[in-house]
């Protein structure tokens, strides 16, 4: 037994069942209104240097679950490893330094620096927080910035001086700071303009190479995650609906919901766009306090039966490799 | 297309220039838009674009005012135009849909009052009549159950409802003129799907003349008739929008289709990028806007600014002095 776990070492990141439920407050007398099931079932591995990305709708529960995976809140159920190690399980001191190893970068670079800091100060802080000495500090910030393509004399700057894609840079360089093994990339170009959204995605796939980072990449935009991802799995309503290989859950989705959000997606060319078949979902996402029994899709599914009401569809394996949740085109045995 | 062309158009800007606070935010613009077309006006944040939008409608901030130009509604030239004027014109012969449509609604009107608003205010139709309109346009824009949702607030309506109640009440009143402001940036690509294909829809039933501006490619390719190209106040490409596409011929348009990931083809491969960030107004270069930019600038982009048409023939007009070299920015 041992020999085997020293043979196969665990994945850098798995989570088990994760659930995030919140209580809703209001109505008679501020009684408890209902739970919203934010992330229901939410279980994922990631590997040493692997981008797995999670897709989805707002509201449709990615980036609650990447909070929860970084501690930032509490899970109502579900275990997560970090190389193996179960982070609830063990006493918080030592939760936090494993935690290093799981840093974030948001959509907003904005907000996510404080104003009254040089960007030199910012990309320190973690470094003071962790008690590395004044010097050594100093010349992890100045490696920090030229890893990150920024320049030396950009240091001093704050952050008003910076363009949003400098300011993302920023963010970047301070979540490195620590030399983690996964950052968890929340939606990280979307709020950049489109000539420097690729500057950023090239910087990530370049300190993949070079640092060997693991992502877990958050993300409504599916050209850039086809681009950027090694496994894809998308989110509905709180559960994943599918999973797979990014080749694979694009060159041939397999849930209906998939196929809709790709066919979605106009395509920047003209001729290709026009002459598309059209798959526009009707409706929207039903409200999570009173979600489907059933299937959490039927509400919009185009090819819903009865038994999807009722009946909640489990990820199965399909014929092209990846994993759907569909009684209709992958009914249970 | 061409018999579009032919007729005067519903809008024409003839060298509009608007500054903020000195600055010139947008540099000699022209454009039109023909009965019945749909014409993108694409670029980055802080290319002008918006105040373009804001400047037709009368609608710029206090900050900005219009230097130069002339902007006609038909024979009319909407510069000229006093606040009452154009409050006239506004909600009648054109109309705006905004980006968020939940802040632009207003949250203590139920939605069908604002549907019908522009029917009491400007045509001076009953009360109870506009209300069967505004409720008939709310269930032609696809909102189900329109009766009971004309009767709700803004709040109770999710994003995507909320933008059908603004194309609504920007259509009610037969606009000849209608400005839709990134229409579907704020949404989801499911409801943006839906939205997109609303707007299609309603051209085929009527003349009105869009003006979507965005900074989506696909959103140009899915619904465009000719596309205006911005960088830094200017427009610096104009085409049809098969022919922007197929032929793009400003370095600009040329590296910005290079940098959008695609749905097909290989993955994972460095993609292009502009090199440096996009210029703040205070930093706009001389001569060409793109110079500082662009792979394939020299001395002469310095000096001189191209204006359209530098070369090209009248259909696809490209603002750049290096046409001959264009095939260095592959």
């Amino acid at each position: 037994m041992t020999d085997l776990h020293v043979m196969t070492p665990p994945p850098l990141l798995a989570v088990e069942d994760l659930c995030v439920h919140f209580g809703v407050r209001g109505g008679w007398l501020g009684g408890r209104r209902g739970t919203v099931k934010a992330v229901d079932g939410f279980s994922l591995t990631i590997g040493a240097g692997e981008t797995v990305a999670l897709v989805g709708e707002s509201g449709c529960g990615k980036s609650t679950a990447g909070n929860a995976i970084l501690g930032l809140l509490e899970p109502s159920a579900g275990r997560i490893f970090f190389e193996g190690i179960e982070l609830t399980a063990i006493p918080a001191a030592r939760r936090a330094l494993l935690r290093r190893q799981m840093q974030v970068i948001f959509q907003d670079p904005v907000s996510a620096l404080n104003p009254k800091l040089t960007i030199g100060q910012s990309v320190a802080e973690p470094l003071v927080v962790a008690e590395v000495p004044a010097k050594a500090r100093r010349e992890r910030v100045a490696e920090l910035l030229d890893l990150v393509g920024l320049k030396a004399s950009q240091n001093d700057r704050y952050p008003n001086e910076l363009s949003g894609g400098q300011r993302q840079r920023v963010v970047i360089a301070r979540a490195l700071a620590l030399s983690p093994k996964l950052l968890v990339c929340d939606e990280p170009v979307s709020a950049l303009d489109v000539s420097i959204r690729s500057q950023i995605l090239n910087l990530l796939m370049r300190l993949q190479q070079e640092l060997g980072l693991a992502y877990l990449f958050i993300s409504h935009d599916l050209s850039v995650v086809r681009h950027i991802a090694d496994r894809v799995m998308v989110m509905y309503l709180g559960t994943i609906v599918e999973e797979g290989d990014a080749e694979t859950v694009f060159a041939s989705p397999a849930h209906p919901y998939t196929e809709a959000l790709l066919a979605a997606i106009p395509l920047p060319d003209p001729v290709e766009q026009r002459q598309r078949k059209a798959i526009v979902l009707a409706g929207e996402l039903p409200s999570p306090l009173d979600p489907p029994a059933g299937c959490p899709f039927v509400t919009r599914c185009p090819i819903r039966e009865d038994r999807c009401t009722d009946l909640r569809p489990l990820l199965l394996s399909t014929p092209q490799g990846s994993r759907a949740a569909c009684l209709i085109r992958y009914p249970p045995a | 297309m061409t018999e579009r062309t032919r007729e005067a158009p519903v809008l024409a800007v003839r060298d509009l220039s608007v500054e903020i606070e000195g600055r010139r935010v947008v540099d000699g613009v022209s454009l039109d838009v023909g009965r019945a077309e749909v014409v993108a006006l694409v670029g980055e944040s802080g290319c002008g674009k918006s105040m373009i939008a804001f400047s037709i409608m009368g609608l710029l901030p206090a900050v900005a005012s219009v230097e130069t130009g002339r902007i006609l509604l038909g024979s009319e030239d909407l510069v000229a135009f006093d606040e009452e004027a154009m409050r006239a014109v506004r909600g009648d012969s054109m109309a705006m849909i905004f980006q968020e449509p939940v802040s632009s609604l207003n949250p203590l009107m139920k939605v069908g009052e604002q549907v019908a608003e522009s029917l009491v205010v400007h045509h001076g139709v009953s009360t109870a009549a506009a209300w069967g309109e505004a409720i008939d346009m709310l269930r032609q824009v696809g909102i189900p159950e329109p009766e009971r949702r004309a009767r709700q607030l803004p709040a109770e309506l999710s994003g995507g409802m909320c933008q059908r109640v603004m194309i609504a009440s920007a259509l009610i009143s037969q606009p000849r003129l209608l400005i839709a402001d990134e229409p579907t940036t704020a949404l989801d690509v499911t409801i943006q799907a839906q939205i997109l294909k609303l707007m299609k829809d309603l051209r085929g039933l009527g003349d009105t003349a869009i003006l979507i501006i965005t900074h989506d490619m696909g959103v140009v390719a899915d619904i465009a008739d000719r596309v205006c190209v911005m960088y830094g106040g200017r427009i610096v490409e104009t085409a049809e929008v098969h022919e922007i596409f197929a032929r793009p011929s400003h370095p600009y348009t040329r590296l910005l289709l290079g940098t959008i990931p695609k749905l097909t083809g290989q993955r994972k491969h460095l993609l292009r990028s502009i090199e440096g960030t996009v210029p703040d107004v205070s930093e706009w270069p001389s001569g060409c806007r793109f110079r500082t930019r662009c792979p394939l600038a020299d001395d002469a982009c310095a000096n001189v600014p191209p204006s359209l048409p530098v070369a090209g023939d009248e259909a696809h007009q490209s603002a750049c002095w290096h046409l001959d070299r264009l095939a260095e920015v592959a």
